[in-house]
Parts: C-alpha cells; structure tokens; sequence
C-alpha cells in the first residue's frame, strides 16, 4: 500500500505546477527583460573581491562610485557631485545628497571614508585603485576630504572601479572586511549587495544565474527602459551563439571571431565591434646571461638591440590582423591603446621588412637564425594561440627557429610570472588599469633590478633603461597634463627607439546584440546596465 | 556475510583514499590558482599572501593531510572562485545533474528497449536496417557534436526548444526540481536526449541481440507450438527474459551518466555538477575538483559495492564462495 494516494498526489502536482506557472508568469507579463551572458562567472557581489572587466561592470548596475567613467571613459560625476582641488595634494569632494543605499539608509561622508578603508584592507584586489597615502578626512556630512603625500596627477583615475558600500549595513553583517580567498566562512557581502546604484540584485546564485531589479528610491534618471535583467554564463561558444541567434538572450560576450558573419547575416541580431583597451604584445627576456631554451650558447642574442629589431621587422602585424584575426584588431605602435593616450597619433609603427630583419641578424652575428622558445596562452586573448603561430612561421623566413609552447591561462601565468619569470619570448596582453600611462612605464618598461621594489613586476624579460624610469617617476609627479604629455611621449620615444617591446595590436570586443536592443559599446568592455535599452 | 561486507567496505575506502591521493598529486600540474583569482596587475606581495594563506606552499602530503581530515569531519573546504563552501555549491548543483541523469536513463530504457525489440522482431525490415543505423551513428559521434547539432536543429532552426539552461525551476526544501513547469519540461528534452544517446543505442543493441537469441529457445518454440498470442509470447516471455542483463548494464550505466553528464552540461550550461566542475579545471578552484572526485568515486564505488552484494544474493554458489573464503 502505497501511502500517497495516485489521485491526491496528481492533485498536489497540478497545484505546485499552478503555483509555479504563475510565479513564472507574474513578472515576465509586466517586465521588459533583458537576458544577457557572458563567458565566464560573476563570483563574488562583494565589490572589492576580484578586479576582472566583467564583474567590475556587473557590480557597476548596483553599487557606484564618487567619480565614475562616461561613455567615451572620460571623468564623471558618481556620488560625488563634484570636486576641486584647494591644494595640489588635497582633493574635496562634495557628495550627492539625497542618496539611499537599496536597505534604506541614507550615503554619507562616514560610508565614504569607511569604504576608503575596506577597498585598500589586506583581501582587496582593489587595494590600488585608491592611492595607498591618502587619508580621507570628513569636513560635513556631505563633504570629504582626500589628502595625499604627493601631488598625484591620476589620484582619481581608478576610482571609477571603486564602489562605495554602507558602513552600516556592513558593520550589520560582519563584512567590514574584504571578502579574502582563503575565508573560512562565507562573507555576507560575498552574497547579497547593498549599493546605491538604479539596480538591485533579487537572486544571486553564483555560476548560475543573477537577476537585477529597478531599483525604485535610485536618485537619478536612468537612461535605461528594462525592468529587469537575467544575466546567465553560457560558457561553450556554440551554445552561446545559438542562444542569441535563437533570441533566448539578448546581448553576449564574446562572439567567436568564427561565428561573427553568421551573427551578423542573422535576422535576431548584430555582432557590435568596437576597440579595446588591451594591447597585446611580445615581450624578449633581456636579463639573463644565456637565452633559455635556444641553441646560442654562453651568451644572449636579444640583449643585442639589432637582434631585437630584426624580431620587430619579421613579424607583419598587418597579416595577422586581417588572416588572424579577421580585420577584428588595430595594429598597435604603442604598448597603450590610443584612446588612452592623446599623443598617440605622432606614434607610427616600424614597418614590416623581412629583407632588413634578415640583415641585421647577420649583422648581429647570426646569419643562420637562432632557436627560441616562444611562450603562449591558448585560452586568454582572442586567437592567442593562432597568433603564436602566426608569428612562428613568419621568424621562420627570418631564419628564426621558433618552438611554440602554448598552454592554458592557469600553466601559462604561473610559468612567465613573478617569481618564476621563466620564459625567453612570450606573447601578453596588458590593460592599464589606471587608463595611464605610468602604469605601463612603470609595470612593464620599469627596470625590474630591485626584487623588493613593485616596480618592474610584469616587466617579465627585464627591458631596462633608467632613462624611462627617471621619466616615469617624473610622471608620477607632474600634474600640468601637457608637459606630462610630452614626458610620456619622451618615455616611449626612448622604450621604442630601444626596440625594447614588439606591440602587435588591440584586438576588437565582439558583443554580439539583439536587434531589439541599444547600448553603449566603451572601450573598456564594460556593458553597464543602465545605458541598455530594448523595444519591449 | 559480514565479514565479506565489511571487507568490501574497507577495500572502498582503499580506494576512496587512493582517488583523493591521485587526484591531489595532480592538481599540482593543473596550475596556479592564485593567478585565477586575481587581477594581473596585483601586486606581488599580495599574490604570495593569498599563496600563504591558502597553504599552497605547502608539500602536497601535507596538503592532502589536512583535506582528508577536514573531509573526514564533512568539511571540504571554500571554493576559491566563488568563496562558498563546496558542500553548498554541490547541494545546489546535484538536483539538476540528478534530473538531467533520471531523464537520460528513463529515455535510453524506454527508447532503446522498444526499438531492440522491434528491430528483433523485424531484423530483416528496412525500418530495423535504419534503426541499426542510427544507432551506429548514436555509439559514434561525440556528445558535444550531438548536443550543438541538437541546439541548432531545434532551438536555432525550429526555434521550437531552448538551447541552454534548466528553465524555471520550483524550489521543494533544499531541492529544485525542472518537472513542475514547462519552460523546466522543455528545457530537459535536448540535454536528455544528448545525455542518453549512447546509452540508448547500447541497450538497443544489448536487446536485439538478447531477443534474437531467446527467440530461438525451446520454450518459446513450445510457447507457439500452445497456440499462445505472438503478443504474449514476444512481450510475455521473450522481453522478460532479456531483461536481466539489460537492468544490469543500465544500473552501472547510471554511474556514468551521473559522473560523465559533463560534456552535456557543458554543451547545454545545464547547472549541474558537471559544469561546476569544469569552471573549477579552468580556473584552478582545487577545493570544487577535489569534492567532486570523491564524489564520483563514492558513486561508483557504492554501485559496485551493491552489485557484489546483489550477486550474492541471486546466485546461491557465490555465497558458497564467500563463505569458505571467510
């Protein structure tokens, strides 16, 4: 004897199925919803875990900052109405009244200087968005003070990654601290959001599925009509696609170079192309005393400045934008993007020249060409790998005999990365996260001879001229923008004359997007929520 | 009996222990997971840090150590992508990759069984010639290749099914089920079909070959010669008796549509264990990719142990065996 009867239990099937379809029906007939995904998770809600381009934009629907990033990434007003600078080293900034947190409680000068505090707290990967010598003083309950050592030309320039979270609701959910890797328990604000921005987030189920609310108490006008928003990761780049052609989501990221015609010639939706901020490049190990890996013994070719530009002229960067990546990328001269940079366009690119390549590596004293081993992810930039091979066979008609090793992100970073530094010629890519300048003279051109000093961290073949760092640290310093201009331009004037770096380009985000819907492609692949619209 | 039992089940723990030891020694060559968690830009001293805190500079034996002994206490650690408990992760992740298991086995049975019986019925038809086709087909292409050629077909093409997740879901106490809504329904037809494919086919032809051989035994000969209906002897007799070893291989199948539903999941995001463990290979999360081959191994592992014990129990001269060894 069973103990449900058949009936009664078919009864309470059809009453769960009822309760569920008008669950399920209730907001999908009054909302307009926008269905996104992305490749990869949004981990953590807590807005100082992990600094990566997606999550950074997904915590931006919910949380804000004092001064926020437009859609040509200029400097804008967030929860700071505006500012001024009284002193070189002191910044006043004047906060927006009216502003709620999603809990109710109103934002004030105290949540500034507390979140000022948590975001640069041991756990933070943000601890470098906010300057580490400022301290934050409060004047009224609607004013604050930063107040730097140093005059600081880019003070701001981070602070748009930077969200300001409530003191008290923090201080009510024992997450004062930053959401750290090696937690034993889960952080309340790992889970649940508290910010001021025009969305709220109603589910969070990590690696799953996050929906956003409108936010009715938000204190500006939001440009964007969708009441709600359902973000999914979809990781596997067909199911993607097809997920979009098929108009279950409305906007993904990325579109497989691959499938982009597809997408476009599609009646659903478009492929949005736009250039990105990462440059990608190839790095030459100009520090140790015998080349890893390569055949020339007791000595190192690539501390040879001729060596390095025959490599330079050997690669024709135009190929590889139009074969490899399909006219998807802009050929690079600098190792920063050109919108970043207003003195880019005096920069040209050393053309491609194989007849010179090969004479200047007899020159150098290797007319037979050399081997090296070239080090390649397989899974982090846009046809990383097809690039290594790409360039692989281009040295070979210099001579070069190149042998390729590409691996995944996780083997690939933990082999060319500090500590290890092992690697002889390897491919990276590179986006300033302070949009300057410095950041590149400073990580990546930067002498890295004193292990204790930051500088110089992902200056993985140690290229160094004291010549840029001296300029760099006048950079760092010099608040007249044009004179810091040209001080830039100076720097790499003397990183290119060294041929110390071979930039190859920046490749194109691919969004692929509903025809329903209109959006704001920036630079920096951010897509925030509340420059998106849909035609119900 | 017992004895045999509890031999059976220490040698489990052997391997239990054996799998947790493996899996450790290679996570080492799965790569760092601090670069995983991450900015590129963050400071090195930050990085060593995370390294320290973590005990990732610790030697590999003291590592697996101090796992084993907080897995022995039901604690298996914080996922480090998405700092949570992997228990929870994996609570909330098994309804799904449970369902999505359930449905494939249904389908692989029901399906497979129907077409080996007709296919024996008929061998020479040219319906069971297409059948055996197919299922040539279903043992021979990849599951990935069949899932995207499911997607395109019907959710691109037709538009008629949806080409990844699990739909609306019910929530019933800690359990979240597809079955009680359509857009749940719907959403499990593709990532089933894909899963039990290959299972289906295996029992077509596990069926067609059994039948065809019971067929030709005596008791049915005489079940004819009796003048019973051709329906009673087929499914009365015949079916019944190629049932045995049909049961047997779908129960150890369902062992491995539970641990190798990854492909599928992957296909279709289907949030199941699956998914969570490949995300956790490709970013390093050792806490989620150590749980879930214990997991695995504690599946298989307790299939096999209740298929001995079952032998014992249907076959009188293996407990004979166990006896005297014992």
């Amino acid at each position: 004897m069973s103990l449900v009867k058949p009936r009664s239990l078919l009864k309470s099937l059809a009453a769960a199925s009822a309760v569920a379809a008008a669950l399920g029906a209730a907001p999908a007939s009054a909302a307009n919803t926008f269905r996104f995904a992305f490749q990869g998770d949004l981990k953590s809600l807590d807005p100082y875990t992990l600094k990566e381009t997606f999550t950074i934009a997904a915590h931006g629907a919910v949380y804000e900052s004092l001064v926020t990033r437009d859609k040509d990434l200029k400097l804008a007003p967030g929860l700071a109405e505006s500012w001024e600078t009284p002193e070189p080293t002191r910044y006043r900034f004047h906060l927006r009244k009216n502003v709620t947190f999603h809990d109710g409680t109103p934002f004030t000068a105290d949540d500034v200087i507390f979140s000022a505090e948590r975001v640069r707290a041991p756990g933070s990967n943000f601890q470098t968005n906010v300057p580490a010598d400022a301290t934050f003083v409060k004047v009224d309950a609607n004013t604050v003070d930063m107040v730097l050592k140093n005059p600081n030309p880019i003070a701001l320039y981070q602070f748009g990654g930077w969200y300001i979270m409530s003191k008290a609701w923090a201080e009510k959910n024992d997450a004062t601290k930053p959401t750290p890797v090696s937690a034993s328990t889960p952080s309340y604000a790992a889970l649940h959001e508290n910010g001021t921005g025009p969305f709220v987030i109603t589910e969070h189920q990590p690696g799953v599925r996050t929906v956003f609310r409108k936010f009715p108490g938000y204190w500006g006008k939001v440009e964007s009509n969708i009441d709600e928003a359902i973000f999914t990761t979809i990781q596997n780049d067909a199911t993607r696609v097809a997920a979009l052609l098929s108009g279950e989501v409305d906007w993904v990221d990325p579109v497989p170079l691959q499938d982009q015609s597809r997408v476009s010639g599609s009646p659903n939706a478009v492929v949005v192309n736009a250039p990105e901020l990462r440059t990608i490049y190839l790095g030459m190990d100009q520090a140790s005393a015998e080349l890893k890996g390569s055949n020339v013994k007791g000595k190192n070719p690539f501390k040879d400045v001729r060596v390095r530009e025959a490599f330079y002229r050997a690669i024709d960067e135009d190929a590889i934008v139009k074969r490899v990546m399909r006219g998807q990328a802009a050929a690079a001269s600098l190792l920063i993007a050109p919108p970043l940079f207003p003195l880019a366009g005096e920069f040209k690119r050393p053309a491609y020249d194989p007849n010179r390549a090969k004479a200047l590596l007899a020159e150098a004293g290797y007319p037979n060409g050399f081997e090296v081993p070239l080090d390649c992810p397989n899974d982090r930039y846009v046809n990383d790998e097809a690039i290594c091979q790409a360039i692989t066979s281009m040295l070979a008609r210099a001579g070069i005999k190149v042998s390729l090793l590409a691996q995944p992100k996780a083997k690939y970073f933990a082999k060319i990365l500090k500590p290890a530094y092992d690697t002889a010629f390897y491919l990276l890519g590179w986006t300033p996260s302070s949009m300057d300048s410095h950041n590149i003279l400073y990580e990546i051109t930067g002498c890295r001879n004193d292990l204790a000093s930051p500088r110089g961290t992902t200056n993985l073949g140690n290229y160094c001229n004291p010549k840029v760092d001296a300029l760099a640290d006048r950079i760092e310093r010099e608040t007249d923008q044009e004179a810091r201009n040209l001080m830039i331009k100076q720097a790499y004037d003397v990183v290119q004359a060294d041929w110390g770096y071979i930039p190859l380009h920046q490749q194109a985000l691919a969004w692929g997007v509903s025809k329903k819907v209109k959006l704001v492609p920036r630079a920096d692949n951010q897509m925030m929520l509340f420059w998106v619209s849909k035609e119900p | 009996m017992l004895a045999f039992i509890l031999r059976r089940v220490l040698q489990s723990v052997g391997v239990l222990l054996a799998v947790g030891l493996i899996a450790f020694a290679m996570f080492r060559f799965a790569g760092d997971p601090v670069n995983q968690l991450v900015a590129p830009d963050t400071p090195y001293a930050e990085r060593l840090q995370i390294r320290q805190s973590l005990g990732l500079d610790d030697p590999v034996l003291v590592q697996f150590a101090r796992y084993a002994g907080n897995a022995l206490r039901g604690r298996f650690g914080n996922s480090y992508q998405f700092r949570q408990p992997v228990s929870t992760l994996l609570a909330e992740r098994m309804p799904a990759t449970l369902e999505l298991a359930l449905c494939a086995t249904v389908f692989a049975l029901v399906v497979g069984i129907l077409m080996g019986v007709y296919s024996a019925l008929h061998r020479d038809g040219a319906l069971a010639k297409l059948l055996q086709a197919v299922s040539l087909v279903g043992v021979s292409l990849p599951t990935f290749l069949i899932g995207i050629l499911l997607i395109f077909l019907f959710s691109v093409t037709l538009g008629w099914l949806p080409s990844y997740g699990r739909g609306d879901t019910v929530r019933l106490g800690w359990w979240t089920t597809g079955f009680l809504t359509a857009s749940g329904l719907r959403a499990l037809v593709l990532p089933s079909i894909t899963l039990g494919l290959f299972q289906m086919t295996l029992i077509m032809r596990l069926v067609r070959a059994e039948m065809l051989e019971v067929l030709r035994t005596d008791y049915i000969r005489f079940a004819r010669a009796r003048g019973l209906t051709t329906r009673s002897i087929h499914f009365g007799h015949a079916l019944k008796n190629t049932l045995v070893p049909v049961i047997t291989v779908a129960g150890l199948q369902l062992g491995s549509i539970i641990a190798f539903s990854i492909i599928t999941e992957t296909v279709f995001q289907w949030p199941g264990m699956g998914l969570l463990f490949v995300q956790a290979v490709q970013n390093v999360d050792v806490p989620i990719m150590a749980a879930y081959l214990l997991l695995v191994a504690l599946i298989f592992v307790s299939i096999n142990l209740v298929v001995d014990l079952l032998y014992t129990v249907v076959d009188p001269r293996l407990r004979l065996s166990v006896r005297r060894a014992a």
